[in-house]
């Protein structure tokens, strides 16, 4: 019998629940630090950004309106499902150039930070909302609501957690997300595309694309559909410029790089305050 | 003027000078045509012409047991100014609404150069007595409306009766008076390329002036290859006759994509001569603001958001 042949996967995008190529047909060569070409990579075009904003639109009504205690299970579904995975991760982490220590501290870091988002779900109300004083006969209530779409700049060299710290507590705060990878996190942030498939996220909600910062941000801060964009891993020279357009048309940004405080979180969500005559009984 | 028969391959009668050679449809070649003329690239000039052009043939439509006068008069807004921030995006060709709310879209439109068109003729399925259909095209044209939409008798046509089918539409044209009849075939309950053709050769011998794919009430309505099949129809009738026969295209068109596909088809069968809104038409309602949002991120270069338009 023939010695068998390796199946080599491909790497692809994650869009609306599906695993398309890039619609441009571009991949974007992966090597280790031995300089191997070790995969081919998806590279998202414009279009497909498009595309998942799309879908990231049509998915995240239904995702809000999700109870936030089963949000919080899903989100504790993904650091399930990647603890599971944890040696397919750490193989390609280490092809990005990461030590065997620094692969499982950064998926210790992915794991746990995922279980702490997803326990900020069903507790955002609590701690951000409640009713204010107020010198008048009114009941003033302020509620936190999710933004809608956001647009996450996850950083190229951030591995697992750099792009589940923007992706974890974007989804747990109710919003539908497109998450921006290339660099080093290439191969992690395209098979990430699995773990969120598989962890019930609903098709839509979580969107990943692989591909070159400098050629999609731009497109996504002036997506007018596109409700608050993370430039945590936007490149440093082109930061002030994605900043200033998002004024454009009022899209909200932030740069959180995922620190694990409400404060982050809350960048995910407004505030809405409602007056109300204190004597309507 | 005698009725339509047909022996072997060839119809005659009815308004035909001598007889008219229907012809079968290669099913293969038909749909490897349609895919690779929908399918074609457009240069960004063509695509900016192609996105007005589409606006301008739109009927924008709305056939719903919900509908109310309210809804029609905001629709004929639309109709009229379709994105409200540029003025040089240009009124769509017709507003196509059910009998009842004929009155209410002529209040709006009657001077703008935007056509009130109904259905007519038991809408959708065509299933009442000739009589109540006719009587119903005529009260549509009474109330104002310019084009009326009927759907053919496709009971009769799928059990040979064309005869019936043409007497049918015949009359609906003498109903109509002046104007203009469009005749839906319902190309998703035909079964076959070949019915479709033989469908649209008896709707255009029997004096319609444009011919439809369908009602937009079935899962199966405006495919490339029944465009390409029906405009191949209009194109061979064309030849045959002298005449010019519209095409409407109607159903599940909702992108800009589609609509520049369908272009590409109509423009390589029949020519740039049908690209016009006399002779091409969109039936549709989700396509208008899919368009605008196109030539809006063509003016911008950014990417709108469909939440800023209205939705009807």
């Amino acid at each position: 019998m023939s010695e068998r042949v390796e199946v080599a996967k491909t790497y692809k995008l994650f869009i609306g629940g599906a695993f398309p190529r890039s619609e441009s047909g571009r991949t974007h060569p992966v090597r280790d630090r031995r300089d191997r070409l070790v995969a081919h990579v998806a590279w998202a075009s414009r279009k497909d950004l498009r595309d998942a904003v799309r879908a990231a639109r049509a998915a995240q009504a239904a995702w809000a309106g999700r109870t936030a205690y089963n949000r919080a299970q899903i989100v504790y579904r993904i650091a399930e499902v990647l603890e599971g995975r944890r040696d397919q991760f750490e193989a390609e982490l280490r092809v990005g150039g990461m030590t065997s220590r620094a692969a499982r501290a950064n998926l210790d870091a992915a794991i746990d930070g995922s279980v702490y988002w997803a326990g900020f779900a069903d507790k955002l109300e609590q701690l951000a909302g409640g009713v204010n004083p107020v010198a008048g006969p009114f009941l003033n209530v302020s509620q936190t609501i999710p933004l809608g779409v956001c647009g996450l700049a996850c950083p190229d060299d951030g591995g697992v957690s750099g792009m589940l710290g923007l992706v974890c507590p974007a989804l747990a705060a109710g919003n539908a997300v497109v998450a921006v990878a290339g660099g080093r996190s290439a191969l992690v942030s395209s098979t990430l595309g699995e773990v969120l498939a598989t962890s019930d996220v609903p098709a839509g909600v979580a969107n990943v694309l692989t591909g070159d910062h400098a050629a999609l941000l731009g497109w996504l801060v002036d997506h007018a559909d596109v409700d608050m964009v993370d430039l945590t891993g936007a490149p440093a020279d082109s930061r002030a410029d994605l900043e200033a357009r998002t004024a454009e048309n009022l899209t909200r940004w932030a740069a959180t790089g995922g620190a694990e405080h409400l404060g982050t979180i809350m960048e995910f969500r407004d505030v809405r305050t409602v007056w109300h005559p204190a004597r309507i009984l | 003027m005698g009725t339509l028969t047909r022996s072997g391959d060839e119809l005659a009668g009815g308004a035909l000078a001598g007889t008219l050679r229907v012809g079968g449809v290669d099913a293969v070649a038909l749909e490897a045509r349609a895919a690779r003329l929908a399918g074609r690239s457009i240069k960004r000039e063509s695509k900016d012409a192609g996105l007005e052009l589409a606006v301008r043939c739109i009927d924008l439509t709305t056939l719903e047991g919900a509908d109310t006068p309210g809804k029609v008069r905001a629709m004929c807004m639309r109709a009229l100014r379709p994105d409200p921030e540029d003025a040089s995006v240009p009124p769509v060709a017709a507003v196509c609404v059910y009998p009842s709310m004929v009155t209410h879209a002529a209040a709006h439109l009657d001077g703008t150069g935007v056509r009130v068109a109904s259905v007519a003729g038991a809408f959708p399925s065509g299933q009442a007595d000739l009589d109540q259909r006719l009587e119903e095209i005529r009260g549509a044209v009474a109330d104002g409306a310019d084009e009326i939409d009927i759907v053919i008798n496709r009971g009769a046509l799928l059990s040979g009766r064309l005869d019936i089918v043409h007497d049918e539409v015949a009359a609906a044209k003498r109903a109509c008076g002046d104007a203009h009849l469009k005749t839906i075939l319902e190309t998703g309950e035909l079964g076959s390329y070949d019915a479709i053709r033989l469908a649209s050769m008896v709707a255009m011998a029997a004096g319609s002036d444009v011919i439809k794919t369908s009602t937009g009430k079935l899962p199966v309505a405006a495919t490339p290859p029944t465009a390409l099949c029906m405009a191949e129809a209009i194109r061979d009738y064309h030849r045959h006759t002298g005449r010019v026969v519209g095409l409407k295209l109607a159903g599940g068109i909702r992108t800009s994509k589609q609509a520049l596909g369908y272009l590409a088809i109509v423009a390589e069968t029949l020519g740039v001569h049908w690209l016009h809104p006399e002779r091409l038409r969109f039936g549709a309602s989700t396509l208008l603001n899919d368009v605008v949002l196109q030539m809006r991120f063509r003016r911008t270069g950014r990417y709108p958001r469909p939440g800023d338009l209205p939705v009807d």
